[in-house]
């Protein structure tokens, strides 16, 4: 049935079979991202190898008025990806070349089908390596990064993705090539750069990447500090910014979180810890040595009850792993998590929590926590059963509770992982109609037709109004087939 | 006060007339011709809020950005991007439309990567919120981002939240004398090393190379680099342009450029910052000439201080891009109002 498409007709023009997918066997792995919740088949997968098939691909779908979905390795959290059922879903997995790595430059020259982790191995042998580095980082790519702007554990030191891509290249719906940034700082004109990242694919079509690579420390040592009460963690951390220090990592786990992690990788966790930190300095051995001398002096001031520094890099990477695998550890205690991802001003970390704790009680659901703590970045991970309708349910108002929370504290409602779908009705209390505006105006000058990625991240007005109408009527939400997460 | 701005701007949009957003007006020299009636911005001042642990600070767009880094000094705290003032009166506000950025830009990162929101009066005098006080943000476009270096041409920044950093606890300036093709090579090594390099400069057969961070690190890298600690220039003499090379009449063009591209053939002085990838040139060659070496040295030109500016300051877009940025301007300023033809004619 699927080949009697018009698209597909017009895709096999120039595309050979094995780039285009339209069989349901064939189309069921991508019907979801990373967020399992919504599931969508495509109407057709194109896999596209070169620019050019690219170009060709957009310019069928733009004058046929077909939706695109550009999509990465799929590890998205907020649906970013989730295909539409009479579009076509664009993956760029095929554009894995690292096309090159100048160590005088200091770049790489990546496709957006690299894997994340990748960068840094191949610029290792420079001394060099790529700073942002979520947790996905050995699947995600850096096309779905630059989408997303990921962060990752490093980046209150060393940045998100926007502060270290120096230039895109990419595609617009009708073909046209487009390139801002580039090796040169400052690029001429108003910063459409800083507009790309993070606009989850819904301005243009990335097809290539200029990452900057930073010189790697000389060494790294991470303390893990125990704390008996989480809002005495939340004060050491305080404690150690006012004191002029900038840690190249700085991570909280509550008890709950550790306890699943260590069962999954044994990274050594005080078990007895209502809160553990994670705070590692790098450097040159004499910078850490100073650094980690200060950072303990202060946790132990905070009260840490216990503290370990690692002793070398296996004990490093250990102590990380846990933090690193704390989404994987939380899935093997439940059969499904939610997680969120509001950013808070860090002062009102004690409030937030608190308030988790009260949603936890309402809601009947358990909520293990991972923070970043440097940049107030919350990971609250829902455990529910997605076959428990009830449950699935719960679970959407308890996160829609948390999410309008980091927004009342002057928070917002996704540090790092994106809108997508998940999040687009969060959006109308994150802002106002004209600012909703705007950021359609901002749309429509990249992509004046609206076909890509249509239906994330920006909400129209009229679902605004209707979100609106359901929380008035609070927690018993009407008509609960509608979509609406 | 905001919608004292808004209601200025309101009026201005229903009439069709220009208005030019200002602060100190130590900026009037940057960009293309001054067009419209001003709206001084310097009434609505003062820091909004700033809490040392959270390394951010909110303030509005008439404060005096002396008076906004003293505070910061004395709580141990500065600017990242360390801005270029140009001038007593400098406004934060007119330092983020401007979107200069000063001598630590190569290692600390550009203004606009310390920009966390703004509250932003667009063209139909709007007042609209972007971004936030938080470090890590990504509902909606970064629309806060795109705003600093816009010259005010899509609204008037009527507030703004930046992230910070600790001042570092030890400086220092190690001067050796270096022709400059040396001297960029020596650069574009060392920023591949881990050394606290915060700020480089060339003129005239000397590099200058500052160290910032702790005793330990800042003393082991003096002795790696080598050279002689000085004190004179200062960093802010070179970032405020008073050293003599930016004093005189010849125009004085901005080349950004990949750091790593070699000496530019070009007539008349060049002074280099950036580890290399901004080349200051004072020069009477023709706009065509300096625009085609950047290019070739992947970057581009900017006629940064000259009398006469009529063929325009900026390296002119490519077609795609122009057409975006109409719609942008379109999207923030349907009127056409706010400082036009600043960035470029007709936006």
């Amino acid at each position: 049935m699927g080949a009697a498409l018009p698209v597909v007709a017009a895709l096999r023009e120039f595309l050979p079979s094995r780039s285009i997918l339209h069989e349901e066997e064939d189309t069921r792995p991508y019907e979801c991202d990373g967020l399992t919740a919504y599931r969508q088949l495509p109407m057709v997968v194109a896999l596209p190898e070169t620019e050019e098939q690219v170009r060709r691909i957009l310019q069928v779908c733009s004058s046929m008025k077909i939706p695109v979905v550009p999509r990465g390795a799929g590890t998205g959290l907020s649906g970013g990806a989730l295909p539409l059922g009479d579009g076509v879903l664009l993956s760029m997995a095929k554009f894995m070349r690292v096309l090159r790595i100048e160590p005088r430059a200091r770049i790489a020259v990546v496709q957006p089908g690299v894997r994340n982790a990748v960068v840094s191995e191949l610029a290792a042998p420079h001394g060099l390596y790529y700073a942002p580095d979520p947790s996905s980082q050995i699947a995600c790519t850096i096309g779905g990064n630059v989408s997303e702007n990921s962060g990752g554990v490093h980046c209150l030191k060393y940045g998100l993705t926007l502060h270290n891509v120096l230039g895109v290249r990419g595609l617009t719906i009708e073909g046209e090539p487009i390139v801002l940034g580039g090796e040169a700082p400052d690029a001429p004109g108003l910063d459409l750069l800083a507009l790309a990242i993070g606009s989850e694919g819904m301005l243009f079509v990335v097809t290539e990447v200029t990452l900057k690579l930073l010189p790697k420390p000389q060494c790294a040592r991470v303390i893990m500090a125990s704390f008996d009460d989480v809002e005495r963690a939340g004060a050491a951390v305080a404690d150690i910014i006012a004191a002029g220090i900038v840690p190249a990592g700085l991570e909280m786990m509550d008890k709950p979180a550790t306890h699943a992690v260590e069962q999954f990788v044994g990274a050594g966790y005080d078990l007895e810890a209502a809160a553990i930190l994670l705070c590692e300095s790098d450097g040159t051995p004499e910078e850490v040595d100073d650094e980690i001398a200060r950072m303990k002096l202060l946790l132990e001031r905070g009260g840490a009850t216990r503290m370990r520094v690692s002793r070398d890099e296996d004990e490093r990477l250990r102590f990380w792993s846990g933090r690193k695998a704390a989404f994987p550890a939380v899935g093997r205690i439940s059969p499904d998590y939610y997680c969120m991802d509001g950013t808070i001003p860090r002062k009102r970390l004690g409030e937030v929590l608190t308030f988790i704790g009260e949603m936890e009680k309402k809601y009947g659901l358990r909520c293990p926590n991972v923070f970043h703590a440097g940049d107030g970045n919350l990971h609250p991970l829902i455990l529910f059963d997605a076959n428990n309708a009830d449950e699935l349910r719960r679970t959407e108002l308890f996160a829609a509770e948390v999410l309008e929370k980091c927004v009342a504290v002057g928070g917002t409602i996704t540090g790092e992982h994106g809108v997508g779908v998940e999040k687009v009705n969060q959006m109308c209390v994150q802002f106002g109609a004209g600012e909703l505006e705007v950021f359609r105006g901002v749309k429509r000058a990249f992509d004046p037709l609206g076909l890509l990625n249509p239906g994330k991240a920006i909400p129209t007005l009229a679902r605004c109004a209707e979100y609106g109408r359901l929380r008035v009527r609070g927690g018993a939400l009407p008509h609960p087939e509608l979509a609406r997460f | 006060m905001i919608e004292q701005f808004a209601q200025t701007i309101r009026e201005g949009a229903a009439r069709g007339r220009a208005l030019r957003l200002r602060g100190g007006g130590t900026k009037d020299f940057y960009g293309n011709a001054l067009r419209g009636e001003v709206l001084d911005t310097r009434s609505y001042a003062g820091i909004v809020d700033y809490e040392p642990t959270e390394l951010v600070v909110t303030a509005r767009c008439g404060t005096p950005l002396a008076d906004l880094e003293s505070t910061l000094e004395a709580n141990g705290q500065c600017l990242p991007f360390e801005p270029p003032h140009f001038g007593a009166g400098a406004t934060l506000g007119g330092c983020i439309a401007a979107g200069l950025s000063g001598p630590r830009r190569a290692s600390a990162g550009a203004l606009r990567d310390f920009v966390l929101g703004v509250k932003l009066v667009d063209g139909r005098g709007q007042a609209l919120a972007f971004g936030g006080r938080v470090m890590k943000n990504v509902a909606g476009y970064d629309v806060s981002r795109l705003v600093a270096g816009s010259l005010g041409t899509l609204g008037m920044i009527a507030e703004v939240s930046l992230k910070l950093a600790p001042k570092p606890r030890v400086e220092t300036t190690l001067r050796q004398e270096a022709p400059l093709a040396r001297a960029l090579e020596l650069l574009n090594r060392w920023a591949g090393q881990p050394l606290p390099i915060s700020a480089s400069a060339w003129h005239d057969g000397a590099l200058l190379v500052r160290l910032s961070g702790s005793e330990a690190g800042v003393r082991a890298a003096a002795a790696t680099l080598g050279g002689d600690h000085i004190v004179a220039p200062s960093w802010t003499e070179l970032r405020e342009h008073t050293v003599p090379f930016f004093s005189g009449a010849e125009p004085l063009w901005r080349l950004a450029v990949a750091s790593s591209a070699p000496p530019l053939e070009l007539e008349g002085p060049q002074l280099i910052e950036w580890g290399g990838s901004l080349r200051w040139l004072r020069s009477t060659q023709d706009a065509a000439v300096v625009r085609d070496a950047a290019r070739r040295a992947k970057g581009h030109a900017t006629l940064f201080r000259a009398a006469d500016r009529s063929a325009g300051c900026f390296t002119p877009l490519d077609a795609v891009l122009e057409r975006m940025h109409r719609q942008l301007k379109a999207a923030f300023d349907p009127a056409g109002i706010l400082n036009p033809g600043r960035l470029y004619a007709g936006l």
